[in-house]
Order: C-alpha cells, then sequence, then structure tokens
C-alpha cells in the first residue's frame, strides 16, 4: 500500500496547477441554468481548451484520441481542477465518459473516426436516450422499436429523462429490435444506435425538475430513419455493448464531487463557527461523523483507481459500494448544512440550495440505490439471484 | 499511488488467518466462552507464547531488537484477522509495550523500577512471555481488559508512559461482569501516573500510543465486521423459507449489501490511516470501524432471525466485543470532535 505519487505523477500535477491558474481566470462568466445555447457554448469553450492543451480524453487510449493516462493521473486530474475551481464536464458528460469510450471500445475504425474526434475537442454534444416511460431500473424491458428497412433503421417510440437533450448533437440510443419471445429473452433484443437529435422524426421536450430547471427531457421519435452504419456493435447485442457503457460511468464519475464534498463540509464548519451554530456539540459531532465519512468516500476512490490500474484500466465492482455510500453521504452533508444556516437554508436564491436539491437525484439516477444493492447483492456477494 | 496491498503483505494476512484457523479454531473460542467464568477468564498463555513466536507482537520491533521490522500497516492487517477469529486478550496494548523496547531511552524508567525490569517486560511482551493489558489515565472510562492475567499494565497518563506491574493495580479494582464472556475487565480507581508533567500532549509518546491503539482496535473491529459479513451470507445462502433461500429475499440481500458497504468504506480509512498515521485519518478509522463492527454484527443477528438470539450462533459474541472495542481508545465522541475540530483548523485542506 503506497499512498504516495511518483514523481511523474507529480509533475503532472504540478504542471496541470499551472496551467489552471492561467486559465480559468481568463473563462466567461457561468451562464445562467436557464440559458441552454449560453451553456452549451460554456461547457464545449472549457473541452475546447482542454483539448487545446492535451488534456482531453486523458483517460481514453492512444489509438482513440486520447492520452493514454494512467488511471492515477486521472485521478489527479479531476481532483485538480474540482480543487482549482475548474467548470464541470457538464453537457461533455455522455460523450466523454460513455459514449466515446464505448464507441472507442466497440466501435469501426470509421465509427471512431467520425465521432471520437469532435467529443475531444467539444465540438459535439451527446446525451443518453436508456430509460423509457415504462423502462428504468428495468432497462431490458425497453419498448422504442427500431425496423430494418434496407440499410436504415426506423425507430419509433420513446425515451424519458434524457439529460441535456435540448443541446445534444447525437444520442446514444438504446432500441428494440427483436421481440420478446421465449426464444429472445428481453435483454438479447437491444441494439446500439446513435441517433442524430436532428434527424426528421425527433422532438424534445423538457421536463422541468424538482429544482426548478430543465436537466432532462423527453424525446418522442417518430419513424426516425438511422442508418445500419450507426450502430455500434451487432444487432441485438446491445445490453452487451450497454454493459461496457456503464461500467465507465461508475468508473471515476464522481471524484470530483468528493472532492466537493469535503469542501463543502470545510465551508459549512467555517459557517457554523461564524454564527455560532459551532457551540452545539450535537452539530459539531455530526459534522466530524461527515468528515470521516468523506474520508472514506476518498480514500474509497483511491482504492478502487489503484485497482483498475492494476487490472488494465478496467472499473471493478466497488463502484456500486462506491456510489451507494457517496449518494447518501451528499444527501447527508446538505441535511447537515440546512441545520447550519438555519432559515437560510429556505431561501432558494442561495447556491448551496440548489446544489441541495440536486443532491436528491444521487441515490435515483444512474442505478438507484436499490438496484445498487440488488447488484452487491447478487454480483459481490453471490447471494441468490432475488424476488 | 498504488493503494492495493503487495504480495507480501497478503502473504502476512494469509499467514495469519492460517495461524488463527489451526491455533484458535471455533472451537477454541467456544471452549473459552463456555466454559465457567472462572476458567474463560484466563488468558491462554501457550496461545500467547505461540503468537509471539509467530511474531504478532513484534511486527513493527526493529530486527535489530529482535523483531520483525515491519509497519503499522503490516501490525493492521494482522490485527484485522485477529479481530476477524475474535481471538481474545490484551493484544493491542502487548504489542504496543512490546514496541517500546525499542523505544526506551525514550520513555525513560520508572522511579522505584529498575530500568533493566522493564525492558524485561517489554522484551517479554516481544516474545509473547509476558502478558501486558492497558489502562488510559486520561480516557479514565475504559475498564481494564484481562487484568487477573497480565504482568503489567500500560499506563497512558497525559504525557507519560509507565509499566506498572499488575498486582498493584489489581489491589484498588473490582471485577465488572462483563457483556463479552472473553474479555475479563475490571473497573479502577482514580489512577495518576508517577512522571506527568506538563508538555506536548500530542506530539508526545504518550499520543503517539493512543493513535496506534486506536488504530489498531480499528483493525480489530474491520476484521469483525467483514466477519459478519461472511456468516449473513453464508447463512442467508442456506436457510430456506416460502420455498428459497432467504438470500432470495431483497428485504435480507440490501441487509448484506449494506453490511458490505459498512466494512469496505470502513476498511478503506483503516488501510489508509495505516500508511498515513494521521490523527485525523485514525480519528475516521476509529469512527467508521466501530460503526461497521456494531452495526454489521446487528444486521448479522438479524439474518439468522431467532438463531441470532442464541447463545449457539457466533453473532452476539461479534456485537459484545465490538462494545468493548468501540469503548476503547478513541470512542465516538472523542473521535468526531477530533475530526470537526480538523475541519476548522485548516483554511485548504487535502482530502
Ligand atoms: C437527474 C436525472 C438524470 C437522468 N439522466 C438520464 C439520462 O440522461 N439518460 C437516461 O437514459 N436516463 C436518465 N435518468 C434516468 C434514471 O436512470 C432512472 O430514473 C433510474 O434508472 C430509475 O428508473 P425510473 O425512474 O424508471 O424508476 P423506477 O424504475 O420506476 O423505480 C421507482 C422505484 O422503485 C424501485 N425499484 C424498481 N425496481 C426495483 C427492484 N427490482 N428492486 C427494488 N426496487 C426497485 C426503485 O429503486 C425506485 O425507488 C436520469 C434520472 C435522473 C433523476
Amino acid at each position: 500500500m503506497d499512498l504516495a505519487f511518483t514523481e511523474d505523477e507529480e509533475g503532472f500535477r504540478h504542471r496541470l496547477r499551472a496551467w489552471l491558474a492561467d486559465v480559468l481566470p481568463t473563462l466567461p462568466d457561468r451562464p445562467h441554468p436557464a440559458d441552454w445555447p449560453g451553456r452549451r457554448a460554456y461547457d464545449c469553450g472549457w473541452q475546447r481548451m482542454l483539448h487545446d492543451a492535451g488534456y482531453a480524453g486523458l483517460h481514453w487510449p492512444e489509438d482513440a484520441g486520447g492520452q493514454g493516462a494512467t488511471p492515477t493521473q486521472h485521478l489527479i486530474f479531476l481532483e485538480e481542477t474540482e480543487r482549482a475551481g475548474a467548470p464541470y464536464v457538464g453537457a461533455g458528460f455522455v460523450g466523454l465518459l460513455h459514449a466515446g469510450p464505448t464507441i472507442a471500445a466497440e466501435g469501426t475504425p470509421e465509427q471512431r473516426a467520425r465521432w471520437l474526434p469532435p467529443i475531444l475537442r467539444g465540438d459535439e454534444v451527446w446525451c443518453q436516450g436508456f430509460s423509457e416511460p415504462d423502462a428504468g431500473s428495468d432497462l431490458a424491458s425497453l419498448r422504442t422499436r427500431a425496423v430494418r428497412d434496407g440499410d436504415t433503421y426506423v425507430v419509433s417510440g420513446s425515451k424519458i429523462w434524457t439529460s441535456h437533450a435540448e443541446i445534444a448533437d447525437w444520442c446514444e440510443l438504446l432500441v428494440r429490435t427483436a421481440p420478446v419471445n421465449a426464444d429472445t429473452p428481453k435483454h438479447r433484443g437491444i441494439t446500439w444506435l446513435a441517433l442524430p437529435m436532428d434527424a426528421p422524426g425527433v422532438t424534445v421536450r423538457s421536463l422541468r425538475t424538482l429544482a426548478g430547471t430543465a436537466e432532462f427531457a423527453e424525446v418522442f421519435l417518430d419513424e426516425v430513419r438511422v442508418p445500419v452504419g450507426h450502430r455500434v456493435g451487432e444487432e441485438n447485442d446491445g445490453w452487451r455493448v450497454t454493459m461496457v457503457t456503464l461500467s465507465f460511468e461508475r468508473g471515476t464519475a464522481f471524484v470530483g464531487e468528493v472532492v466537493a464534498c469535503r469542501r463543502v463540509l470545510e465551508a459549512l464548519a467555517r459557517t457554523a463557527k461564524a454564527n455560532g451554530r459551532w457551540d452545539d456539540a450535537v452539530l459539531r459531532r455530526r459534522l466530524g461523523r461527515l468528515a470521516a465519512e468523506c474520508a472514506a468516500l476518498w480514500r474509497l476512490t483511491q482504492w478502487n483507481v489503484s485497482e483498475a490500474q492494476r487490472t488494465g484500466g478496467v472499473p471493478g465492482v466497488g463502484g456500486s459500494v462506491f456510489k451507494l455510500r457517496f449518494s447518501q453521504v451528499r444527501q447527508e452533508l446538505y441535511e447537515a448544512a440546512a441545520e447550519v444556516l438555519g432559515p437560510d437554508a429556505l431561501d432558494a436564491g442561495q447556491e448551496w440550495v440548489a446544489d441541495r436539491l440536486s443532491s436528491l437525484s444521487y441515490t435515483i439516477a444512474a442505478g438507484t440505490s436499490q438496484i445498487q444493492r440488488n447488484i452487491v447483492a447478487e454480483r459481490i456477494l453471490g447471494l441468490p439471484k432475488g424476488r | 499511488m498504488d493503494f492495493q496491498l503487495t504480495d507480501d503483505q497478503r502473504a502476512l494476512r494469509a499467514g495469519m488467518r492460517e495461524l488463527l484457523e489451526r491455533r484458535f479454531p471455533r472451537t477454541r473460542l467456544r471452549a473459552v466462552v463456555d466454559g465457567d467464568a472462572e476458567r474463560g477468564a484466563e488468558l491462554d498463555r501457550a496461545l500467547w507464547r505461540e503468537l509471539g513466536a509467530a511474531g504478532l507482537f513484534a511486527l513493527r520491533v526493529p530486527e535489530s531488537a529482535g523483531g520483525v521490522g515491519l509497519g503499522l500497516p503490516e501490525a493492521v492487517l494482522a490485527f484485522e484477522e485477529a479481530g476477524r477469529a475474535l481471538l481474545p486478550g490484551p493484544l493491542v496494548a502487548t504489542e504496543l509495550a512490546a514496541g517500546l523496547s525499542g523505544l526506551w531511552a525514550a520513555v525513560g524508567a520508572v522511579p522505584g523500577s529498575s530500568q533493566a525490569g522493564l525492558s524485561g517486560l517489554a522484551a517479554g511482551a516481544v516474545q509473547g512471555e509476558t502478558v501486558v493489558t492497558a489502562l488510559d489515565v486520561e480516557g479514565a472510562r475504559a475498564p481494564v481488559e484481562h487484568l487477573v492475567s497480565a504482568d503489567a499494565v500500560l499506563a497512558l497518563g497525559p504525557v507519560a508512559v509507565e509499566l506498572i506491574p499488575a498486582a498493584e493495580v489489581a489491589c484498588a479494582a473490582e471485577p465488572m461482569r462483563s457483556v463479552d464472556p472473553a474479555t475479563p475487565l475490571h473497573r479502577t480507581g482514580p489512577i495518576r501516573t508517577r512522571r506527568d508533567q506538563a508538555g506536548p500532549g500530542r506530539s508526545g509518546i504518550a499520543a503517539r500510543l493512543r493513535r496506534e491503539a486506536a488504530l489498531l482496535t480499528a483493525a480489530q473491529q474491520l476484521g469483525s465486521a467483514s466477519r459478519t459479513v461472511e456468516l449473513a451470507v453464508d447463512h442467508a445462502k442456506r436457510r430456506t423459507q416460502f420455498g428459497r433461500p432467504i438470500g432470495a429475499f431483497q428485504a435480507v440481500q440490501h441487509l448484506c449489501a449494506q453490511m458490505l458497504v459498512r466494512a469496505e468504506s470502513s476498511r478503506s480509512v483503516v488501510y489508509a490511516a495505516a500508511v498515513t498515521e494521521d490523527p485525523g485519518d485514525i480519528a475516521a478509522a476509529k469512527l467508521l470501524a466501530d460503526e461497521a463492527a456494531v452495526h454489521n454484527a446487528r444486521d448479522c443477528l438479524q439474518v439468522h432471525g431467532g438463531m441470532g438470539f442464541t447463545w449457539e450462533a457466533d453473532v452476539h459474541l461479534h456485537l459484545k466485543r465490538a462494545w468493548v472495542r468501540a469503548g476503547q481508545w478513541q470512542c465516538a465522541a472523542a473521535a468526531e470532535e477530533e475530526l470537526a475540530a480538523g475541519l476548522v483548523s485548516t483554511v485548504e485542506r487535502c482530502l
């Protein structure tokens, strides 16, 4: 066990730190959450800066246009950018963490050449069209149909909770290409397609979140024609491709937010000192306990990253363990914040109140806590298939 | 950075597990807790010597002083196994006393006793010849474990550290009916270490030993917390109700999954604290490992149903030992206060 960083890793950290110190002051102000075009421009602009400085796709393999960095370097990158207050990956999330790695792993040379460079340059934005009104946790029961017509698929159905659909150019879309019956179990007839969001027949209807913002949308697909060449992986093999995608999502997706948890907690403690709440031993001890939780999240992250590094970059099962703890701690943190801030907790104008609201999605999005517990019980602990 | 066990560390852990399976199998544990109260209270000296011979107490003692010359991470792995097996005895205090043999100059002699005699005690601890228990004078509330079996008491004052002959402490101590049948406990009256003076409390040797004690105790809690996950999962796979193994019921699955999350979260901080030796990391380790051991034992009991409530199942032994350990060294309130202080003492601190 060695928590020290190598000279190379430290060198990387220092170069990155210096670069961040140079460029962050030159960034424009963050756009208002309701300003979709502004958000797209801001997130893509930041990605372009990363690209030009050689930090785009850090953890992607070099033959996919990435930097081939080690998981540890990627960890350092996420830690340093968060600590410096750099922009969040934002609209680039699905392209950089999901669709891109999936295309890199499963796509043809033409597909890689077509889709990967614009993701890295921040020219194109992707969204994730997995969930449907009747297929959330039970993703394999999705019903959006794709019928083959010559060299195109004709797609009809609808998707829901699609984050960033308003500003996306492409959607990683799961469709049903074989009906469910006795010989075709439901997860066998699924195919992974790249859907151009501007294709005729695609309608996006914004949904308002409980925070009052429009983070995600419904996507209606009415006989949308998608070229067969946009299929990644084999027909009816989309479930396996999807599992590849999801393993990327649970890898290092939350590193920045773990750093943020500790920063929020420190800020909270300073606030409590300033407003007198610190004298309340019960509250103080609660914050102390959260500090232990933050430490555990960070160490679990380092553990998982080290494991991935040893096993060749494949995110391990530790991801579900981490996500369960993380989503709970993140919510507890904001409950404690409300106690420190008292009446201010009811002022939706406060920036942290928006974070408090958004923390409520953590036990739902990317697999609910219940589903994560099923995964831990069945796949890690080897308990019998659940009921 | 490579936050994974080295091959040597894995081998050490496997060796310790194998030794304990051979020398302290479940039947031994049951003999200790099912025997009559008097005999149960006695420590198995032969086993203690064997543990000493296997190097359990000497892991951190320099090779020049007859030890193995390893570090805190290795000691933590060994103590994790001890916790897993519910090995009874004042393991932590004896390990700390063994470490004093190399540090003797720093600690200094105790008035009225010869330095040679004390060095002898410490050297005996290295080999498992002497049994040393501990008394935290500052904490004062934790009872002394295994006092009757002990040769010496490691007394930690605010600053100073002393080895006191056990008989001297025993004459002013009162036996308790310990909740843990394998850990006899004594209440002691107010004791003052002889050489205490004001000084740099946090940097002194007493403070260091306290932190190491907290960490090694946390390591045992971690071992117990992992063991109860195994016990619960085994039972959930074997026990059938409504025509299927109870482990197929989601309510049971989710209890088991949360147990694993607790155990693995505490593992990550316990191991990290062993590497950094940072007071904040150690406080987090003790806090989370105590919580994992106590709550996992309770959930394990639940998964066992009525069987869990019997003397026959081992679950209650894990719970009771976890309670004892949670009250030793840095208990929850102290750990939380330490961590809270860490939040405001630094302007911008690394995670
Ligand atoms: C902020 C946010 C952003 C999102 N972004 C996207 C996106 O970009 N693209 C996308 O495809 N999806 C996205 N999602 C959807 C998300 O993946 C789903 O909401 C999630 O998987 C749950 O599915 P559901 O909403 O249909 O809930 P349901 O599956 O209906 O679940 C409802 C409740 O039932 C429980 N439940 C369901 N099945 C089981 C079971 N087998 N055992 C125990 N409990 C069960 C769940 O845990 C939950 O508590 C997003 C969601 C949120 C909140």
